[in-house]
């Protein structure tokens, strides 16, 4: 982006945006291969300016990162960080710090100490309350069941109510093998 | 040229949201984000997402493509209509994928920073509606592909900002009389308070040009897709109501300038022999503003948005089959203006 007012100012050009002040300020850009000029005044050009400096991404990995390396206590624990490595794609802390991306979906779990201040720093909370995926999900909630049926059958043992902590055992035994198979379908796929 | 259904000009608040979208990112499980892809796990991949698109085929209407199937010109028509993102179709173009349904309201792109990004865009504001085919689609492909997915953290995508519901929701709004009244700053200053980003026609670095803002929420871990929509939408509808206030003010307390500069735009679109762009989505801007408010006319051969892509580079080009300098674009681009504006006079 250019701003030099001499040469917009030597057309004699009044402001595209107001069209009423003289134009003293020229923008130039390029967006999507296609360049843009812009004369305004040096109103309309502190209006717009404002938007510029809004519609930049503000809120980047690396803007967040920068704040926290800052804050890392020095020592041991950083050159563990900046040594380990995912066991799945070889990628490191440092190449994440650098790109803002991380290798795999494996990388998440590597560097789980590491990201989750920077996870909480974006969203503000570290815990999901979204979709689950059909299939995908269906594990994570028969162990969810799971929990809680043996939760349940401790409670009924406690109270000394037999009975009812049987049946429940009957329909854990019963969760465990239907997962169990499960597990055997999702290896062939 | 077809112009894609989210063009349309219906839906709710259509006058001023141009267009509502809800983007989900998707990762298939234990293979590398696509950027860090070698030649042979890319090709891998992309077999198993066209295989996985093939069984959509028929009954979401889907046409799979490669993006180095597509001529350059084709791939920026794409971009234009907001159906690939420009990151998606910038070069060097290897492994890049999208499925388009008939519609061009739903593209799937394959190998953008995410191995999938499953994208419904619909006209005027109706986040729910956008949410429910993105969810549909999400299952329907969820059938043939293992997505990488964690209890705690959600859906898994390359960068820690995406992770969660994984989802950014859109929406595409006009707002001209806020610009007009320098009281768009400011809204887009709470706007950022809220958890929401706001960036210009085609995304990240682009310029509000046409007084057209996206807005989106920053945020995608922490609550339900429902809730994030909800959020945006409650937002959305305030920002409505101050525009169509402005415009009231402008109305009732400078009325004859108001006019005077929308009679003006008309006069150059459907006057002008050489018309820039920029100069273009700035002009039409002000005509749409006058045809709401009744000032004039409302062009009735193309909505706004059908001008909008319509004057983009890439549309004219593919409109005047073959490749155009700046200069010739400029003129085809009058040309083409006055003969969709102008047609209306000479009844
Ligand atoms: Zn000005
Ligand atoms: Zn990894």
């Amino acid at each position: 982006m250019s701003h030099d007012g001499d040469e917009a100012q030597s057309k004699n050009l009044l402001c595209q945006r107001c069209n009423q002040k003289p134009a003293l300020v020229h923008f130039s850009k390029v967006v999507n291969g296609e360049k843009t000029d812009r004369y305004l005044c040096e109103d309309c050009a502190k209006e717009e300016g404002a938007y510029h400096f809004m519609l930049g991404p503000q809120f980047t990995v690396q803007h967040v990162l920068g704040g926290l390396i800052g804050q890392e206590p020095l020592g041991s624990q950083r050159s563990e960080t900046s040594t380990k490595r995912c066991p799945h794609c070889g990628y490191t802390y440092q190449r994440f710090a650098e790109s803002g991306r991380l290798g795999c979906d494996y990388c998440y779990q590597t560097f789980a100490p590491e990201l989750e201040p920077l996870v909480r720093r974006l969203h503000g909370s570290v815990d999901h309350h979204g979709k689950v995926p059909v299939r995908g999900g269906r594990q994570w909630i028969q162990q969810q069941n799971l929990a809680n049926l043996r939760m349940q059958m401790k409670k009924a043992v406690e109270r000394e109510a037999f009975e009812e902590a049987a049946k429940l055992r009957d329909e854990i035994r019963q969760l465990e093998a239907g997962m169990e198979s499960d597990r055997g379908n999702d290896h062939e796929i | 040229m077809k112009y894609s259904q989210w063009m349309d000009g219906t839906g709710p608040d259509a006058d001023i949201v141009l267009s509502c979208r809800v983007r989900l990112a998707r990762n298939l499980l234990a293979t590398p984000f696509p950027h860090r892809m070698d030649d042979g796990q890319a090709q891998t991949m992309l077999a198993r997402v066209e295989e996985a698109v093939h069984h959509l085929e028929t009954g979401w209407h889907l046409t799979f493509s490669r993006l180095s199937n597509l001529t350059p010109i084709t791939r920026q028509v794409l971009v234009e209509k907001h159906l690939v993102s420009p990151l998606l179709a910038q070069d060097p173009i290897r492994y890049e994928a999208v499925a388009i349904d008939d519609r061009e309201s739903i593209s799937i792109m394959i190998n953008e920073e995410d191995h999938l990004r499953i994208q419904v865009v619909l006209p005027g504001l109706q986040l729910n509606e956008c949410w429910k085919v993105a969810n549909q689609l999400d299952d329907a492909m969820e059938q043939y592909l293992d997505f990488a997915f964690d209890p705690k953290s959600g859906y898994i995508t390359a960068c820690p900002t995406n992770i969660g519901t994984a989802m950014r929701a859109s929406v595409m709004i006009h707002l001209p009389a806020l610009v007009l009244t320098h009281q768009a700053s400011q809204v887009f200053t709470t706007l950022a308070q809220l958890g929401m980003v706001v960036r210009g026609l085609y995304g990240e670095g682009s310029e509000a040009l046409g007084n057209i803002f996206q807005i989106s929420n920053q945020v995608s871990l922490g609550l339900s897709e429902e809730e994030f929509i909800h959020n945006l939408t409650v937002v959305t509808q305030q920002i409505v109501g101050r525009e169509r206030h402005a415009r009231q003010h402008l109305l009732q307390n400078a009325g004859t300038a108001l006019a005077d500069r929308v009679g003006r735009a008309w006069g150059l679109l459907t006057h002008a022999r050489i018309m820039s762009s920029e100069e273009a989505l700035r002009l039409l801007s002000e005509v749409k503003l006058g045809a709401d408010l009744g000032l004039i006319e409302a062009p009735n051969a193309a909505t706004y948005a059908q001008l909008i892509v319509a004057t983009r580079p890439g549309f004219l080009q593919v409109e005047a089959g073959r490749e155009l300098n700046p200069v010739e674009r400029d003129q085809l681009r009058a040309d083409y203006l006055r003969r969709l504006l102008g047609e209306q006079n000479r009844v």
